[in-house]
Parts: C-alpha cells; structure tokens; sequence
C-alpha cells in the first residue's frame, strides 16, 4: 500500500486522500466513501483557495498550502499537559482524535462521544449541511476526518454545560487534522457548548474542524469558541448550523491564538421566530492574521439575528470581518442587526471589513455598521485628566472595547472562561508592552 | 495659589488665549465669566493639560510648581481638578471601576494606601449620599446614558471622591435644573476651606448666588476685561457682555 504521511500543498493533500482512502474510518459504508470522493473532486477543482476567489479576498492560504504537514502520530498514553476543565463534562481530542482516556462523558442524559465509532448510523445526517462545493476548506475536512465529537440530545433534554478540548501535540513536523462535529438538538433541548482549542507553545500544526449542527423546535445551543491556538498554528473553522422555529443559536468565537485562522460560520434559520446571535472577539497582536467569515440567511418569517464583532490590533497584525446576510422573499419580519468594531492599537496594523447585506424581503429591519479606529485622544485625557496614568488609562479604554464584546454572554460559564481568555491576554500584551 | 501670568494659547494654529493675567490666592474662590466663544474652556483645558492647546506664552504655577510641565495626571496628584463642560462618555468603563482607579492613582502619586473595593464602596456611598445621588450611578458605564444633569453631578461626584485642592469647573451649572443646581453648589461649598482653592467658570450669574466667589472676573475674545468683586456678576446679569466687548473690540 501507498502510505502518504507528509502532504504539501492541495496536491499533497489529494495525494494522501488516494493512499488513505480504503483506511479511512467509515471506507466500507458506500454513502461516506461516496461523500468523501465527491469532496476529494471539490478539492482537486478548488484547491487551496487564492485571493482571487472572492469569499477569501482578505485571506492569503498561500502560507498554508506552503507548508507541509504530517498525519499526527499515533496517540500514546503520555503525560499531556490539560488546562484546568471549564465544565464537568469533558471530550477530548488530541490532535483531532477522540481520547476516551482523558475525556469525562460518564453519567451524561444524552449521547455524547466519538464520531468515528458511530459512522453507520450518520447516514444523510453528516454532511447534510456542510457545502464542500462552496467551501474548500470543508471539501477537505470531508474527504480526510478520521473522527469528531458526536452529540445528540433527545427532546426536552436539558444538557447543562460540556466542554470540547481541541488539544495539539508539538512534534517535529507539522500535523495536519480535520476534525468533524456533529451537533443536533432534539425539540426545546438546550445546552452550553465550550469549545477549546489550544497547544503548547511552538506547535505547528493546521487545525481544519467542521461542524454541523441542528436544533430542532425551540431548542437552544450555547456554542463558545476559545480559539487558543499556538501563535505558529492555523486554524481554518467552518461552522454550520440549521435552527428550526423558535430555536437559539449563540456562537460567541473568541480569536486570540493562531499565526493564520479563519473563523467561517454559515447559519440558516429556517423555521419562524428562529433566533441566532453571533458574537465574537478577535485579538491579534504581532503577525497574527484573523478573519471571521459569516454568512446568515433569513429563510422564514419573524427570525432575528444580532451580529457584533470587535477587533483589537496590534503590532502588525490583520483582521478581516466579512458579513453576508442573506433575507430571503419568505423572511418577512426579519429583524437583524450586525455591528463589526476594529481598535487599532498600532499604526502598522490593518482591519478589512466587508459587510453585505442581500434583501428580498420588503418587511424587515436590518442594519449594519461597521467602525475602525484608533482610542479616542478626549476618553485617553478624561481618564489622565482624573490622575490616571496614560499607559493604565490606554489600558482601561482597550479592556472596555473587549468587555463590550463580551458583555453580551449571558451564560455564566461561558463568560467566565471568556472573561479569563481576555484578561489573560491583554495581561501579556502589556507584559510585552512594558518589556 | 494659582497665579496665571501672560497665558496665550492656540488651538490648531488659532490664538485663542491672548495674554490672561490672573491671581487666585489659596483658600479663595473665584469666577471667571464671559461670553460663548472668548476661550473659558480653552482656558480650562489648558491649565488641565489637553493636548492640542498649544501654550505659545507666559506661564502657570500653583503653589510655586510650573503647571505647565507636569503630565495631565500629574497635575491631577498635584491637586487639580477640571470638571468637564462636557463630560466624556467611556462606554465599557464601569463608574465604579472609573472613580475607584482614579481615587487609587491619585493616593499613590501622594503617598497614601489604596483602597480595597470594600473601602472604597463605603467612601463612595458616603459621598452619593451627601450629593443626593442613586447608588446605581456607581454601576453604570461613565457617563454612557446620563442625562446632562446627571453628566455633571457625576463631575461633582468626582470632585468630592478626589478631593482636589485646586478645582476648575467649566460651566458645571449648565442645563440644570434648579434643584441639580442646588447640589452641585452644596458639593462646592461643602469643600470650601482655607485649603480649597477654585476657578468657576460659568456664562450667568445663576450659580454665584450659590457659590458666592471672592472675586469675579471677565473673559472677553482671550482676555481678563474686568475684575471685581461679586457685585460684578450682578452688574453682568443686568447689563449682558456686549458693552464690554464693545470695549475689547
Ligand atoms: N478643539 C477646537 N478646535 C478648533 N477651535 C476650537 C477648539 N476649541 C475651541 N475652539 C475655538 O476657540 C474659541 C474659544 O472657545 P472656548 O474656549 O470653547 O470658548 P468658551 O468656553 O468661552 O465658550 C472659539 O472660537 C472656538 O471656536
Ligand atoms: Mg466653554
């Protein structure tokens, strides 16, 4: 057999899809092995995206399809270094594979675990929602996950709050994975998702995770995304989520970590009085370059959906925000509202914002706005005018623009993991600020 | 005592500060009025320290220090205090968070312990009790969704937390109602003392029937026209600003 462990480029990656294909998990159910050759053809005609394709205008892949990455090695019983849980209930997942040994799921009202183990029961349930024709990064998830945490809570199911630990290993070569999460909500079934990704320092590794989720009827999804990663990794997110009437979807993506990451989130609300926020706060300093991507479409009456996002910029760092909202003809009464703030702290540093708005509805309210700028000179000279030293002053007025981001959580553990991942990176902003 | 000497001043390349020569000895209060227009705020922001008022000349000490020298903050723990004609709004900033780091900052530059959050709740309470103010003031962002009344009392406020010794208040008593009126004036006189000193900066008479100055003097197109003694506010009142920018002209 043809083993392909290194990959370069989308090439090498197409190249390692061919020697894995018959290993892959799930190769003998015909349907997956037909969705994972159907992404592989996405694949092969896309490739790596390059700037001239318009969904990626801000972004350049080039540094990831520059770089070659490795299959991750086979996990080992070793001494990793977990973060402190967030919550009681934990999956783990260590270079994208499911880790029963470090993981707590025991005891849980829902079924919760590995995907991988579960394959032949996802039959026109995974990839149901994700496009890998539009989305290359997806049409490569599809073709090479080999597993993906694998949630289902019955209806009436109150799941309290569970964590999901992306953890990488630092190895000598570089990994690559590609994750697949499947996520559905049975009717009025809610529950508080923290997603952590994270890795020690100096980890090079592209993190490519896909996630589909439904809620069915008033069912309500809490989904935190600390993205954490390595300041050398990449993480190429795309997020899809399906909400029927009266259901919740809450994304608040926290971008802090990462050398190159995109954070895409692709939302239907398809039933009435369906609801989605998403929220976010990127933090970027030296070269880090971050872009959130949505894409929220208004498919029935009376939905709404609340967007903020805020950026602060260092260092010579880059920020994209593109926001598409899509109203369709039946989404009468559609009330949306998107807001995208970029702070820049440094004049090399760069904010590209795209808001798109595509109605064809004629009763809706909808509004979006969009700010770049630097601290306001008058707040700087409140602030010192009442003895508040400038460094400390400059200080408060940027912890406020990341506290207004996160303000709008209203769940308790979710904020208090978001609160920390702030403070503790603005806590080594001024520490490298004051070196 | 605040001694102000050939002050002239500009604002984007624009002399708006023309030569002011004025006196406030330690312990006294005084009143500097005039029309919109004829550089009290400017004066105001000057002697607070706002970047983009440029001092072309003369010069500022309090109590023998150069004011003019000194960092914003500086001149804050030097004992200064500018309550804004317009305060700023700092969304995300909480009140309470906003007055305890500025409370602490000024006890440290002067040598003092800092307060812990207990202490400081209970000096703060204190004091918005003495101002006739809700507590919740204190859980607000700064100013952000204050009426104009409430944006000056929340001035006062501070003023009474940092206990300046020199207080500069810019048309504090505008777009108050009479009893807000009565309170800020409450929180001047209540700190008046031989070792409070103030420059109440105001367009009418109104707030020197409350704050009743030792001295009164007039600023016309950058400069001190007249002086005099609390009559003089009166004699304003009745006669408006234009014989005397007549004369200035
Ligand atoms: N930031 C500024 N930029 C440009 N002009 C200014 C600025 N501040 C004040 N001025 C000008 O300076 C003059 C005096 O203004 P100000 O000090 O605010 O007067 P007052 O407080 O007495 O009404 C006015 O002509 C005003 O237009
Ligand atoms: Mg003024």
């Amino acid at each position: 057999m043809n083993l392909v462990t290194h990959a370069k480029g989308a090439a090498g990656f197409l190249h390692r899809f061919e020697g894995l294909r018959e290993r892959l998990p799930g190769a003998r159910l015909p349907w997956l092995a037909a969705l994972r050759d159907e992404a592989a053809e996405a694949f092969r005609a896309q490739g790596f995206p390059t700037r001239r394709v318009e969904a990626w205008k801000y972004t350049d892949l080039q540094p990831v399809a520059a770089a070659g990455f490795d299959e991750p090695l086979t996990p080992v019983d070793d001494a990793l270094d977990l973060p402190p849980a967030r919550a009681g209930a934990r999956a783990v997942f260590v270079d994208g594979r499911f880790r029963a040994d470090l993981s707590s799921l025991d005891g849980l009202p829902f079924a919760a675990g590995a995907l991988a183990q579960r394959l032949d029961a996802l039959a026109g349930r995974l990839g149901a929602l994700a496009r890998p024709a539009e989305e290359p990064m997806a049409a490569l998830n599809t073709m090479l996950f080999e597993d993906g945490l694998l949630l289902e809570l019955p209806e009436g199911a109150d799941g309290g709050v569970l964590e999901l630990l992306s953890l990488a290993t630092a190895s000598e070569r570089p990994a690559a994975f590609h994750p697949r999460h499947l996520i559905r909500l049975g009717r009025g079934a809610r529950l508080t998702l923290i997603e952590a990704a994270t890795a020690p320092e100096g980890a090079r590794y592209l993190h490519n995770p896909v996630f589909e989720i439904e809620l069915a009827e008033g069912a309500r999804l809490t989904h935190g995304r600390l993205q954490e990663e390595a300041a050398r990794a990449f993480q190429l997110a795309t997020v899809y989520a399906r909400v029927a009437a009266g259901a919740t979807y809450d994304n608040f993506t926290l971008n802090a970590g990462g050398r190159l990451v995109r954070n895409e989130i692709h939302v239907a609300l398809v039933g009435p009085r369906a609801a989605c926020h998403m929220n976010g706060a990127q933090l970027l300093a030296g070269e880090q370059h971050a872009d959130t991507t949505t894409a929220l479409e208004h498919a029935a009456p009376s939905c709404t959906s609340r967007q903020t996002y805020n950026t602060v910029l260092m260092g010579r760092s880059r920020g994209v925000f593109q926001g598409r909202i899509l109203v369709r003809q039946a989404a009468q009464k559609t009330d949306g509202y998107q807001m995208n703030r970029a702070l820049l702290l440094s004049p090399e540093a760069e904010m590209d914002s795209k808001p798109q708005l595509e109605i064809y509805a004629d009763d809706v309210k909808c509004s979006h706005g969009a700010t770049v700028g630097e601290l306001d000179p008058e707040q700087v000279f409140y602030l010192r005018s009442r003895g508040i030293p400038e460094g400390r002053a400059r200080a408060m007025l940027v912890e406020a623009f990341l506290h207004e981001a996160v303000e709008g959580v209203t769940d308790e553990p979710l904020r208090r993991a978001l609160d920390a991942a702030v403070a503790g990176w603005w806590a080594r902003q001024e520490e490298g600020l004051a070196a | 005592m605040l001694k102000i000497e050939g002050l002239t001043a500009e604002v984007e390349g624009k002399p708006i500060l023309k030569g002011i020569d004025l006196t406030v000895p330690t312990g006294e209060v005084h009143a500097v009025m005039g029309p919109n227009g004829s550089g009290k705020s400017t004066l105001a922001y000057v002697l607070a320290g706002r970047e983009g008022y440029a001092v072309t000349g003369g010069s500022v000490t309090w109590d023998g220090r150069d004011l003019l020298a000194l960092e914003p903050e500086e001149r804050a723990a030097a004992g200064l205090f500018l309550a804004f004609q317009y305060p700023v709004e700092l969304p995300g900033v909480g009140n309470a968070t906003f007055l305890r780091t500025a409370l602490n900052a000024i006890r440290r530059a002067r040598g003092e312990p800092e307060l812990d959050a207990m202490q400081f709740l209970r000096l703060a309470r204190e004091r918005l009790r003495a101002l006739s103010m809700p507590e919740e003031m204190l859980k607000r962002s700064v100013n952000v969704g204050f009426s104009g009344g409430e944006k000056k009392r929340n001035e006062i406020l501070q003023m009474a937390l940092l206990r300046p010794r020199l207080a500069v208040l810019d048309e504090t008593d505008s777009g108050l109602d009479i009893d807000a009126l009565r309170i800020v004036a409450d929180g001047v006189n209540a700190m008046r003392g031989p070792d409070f000193t103030a420059l109440v900066i105001t367009h009418y008479q109104r707030l020197l029937d409350h704050i009743v100055p030792d001295r009164v003097h007039v600023l016309v197109d950058g400069r001190i026209v007249r002086s005099g003694g609390p009559e003089l506010a009166r004699e304003l009142e009745r006669e408006g600003y234009a014989a005397l920018q007549a004369q200035a002209a």
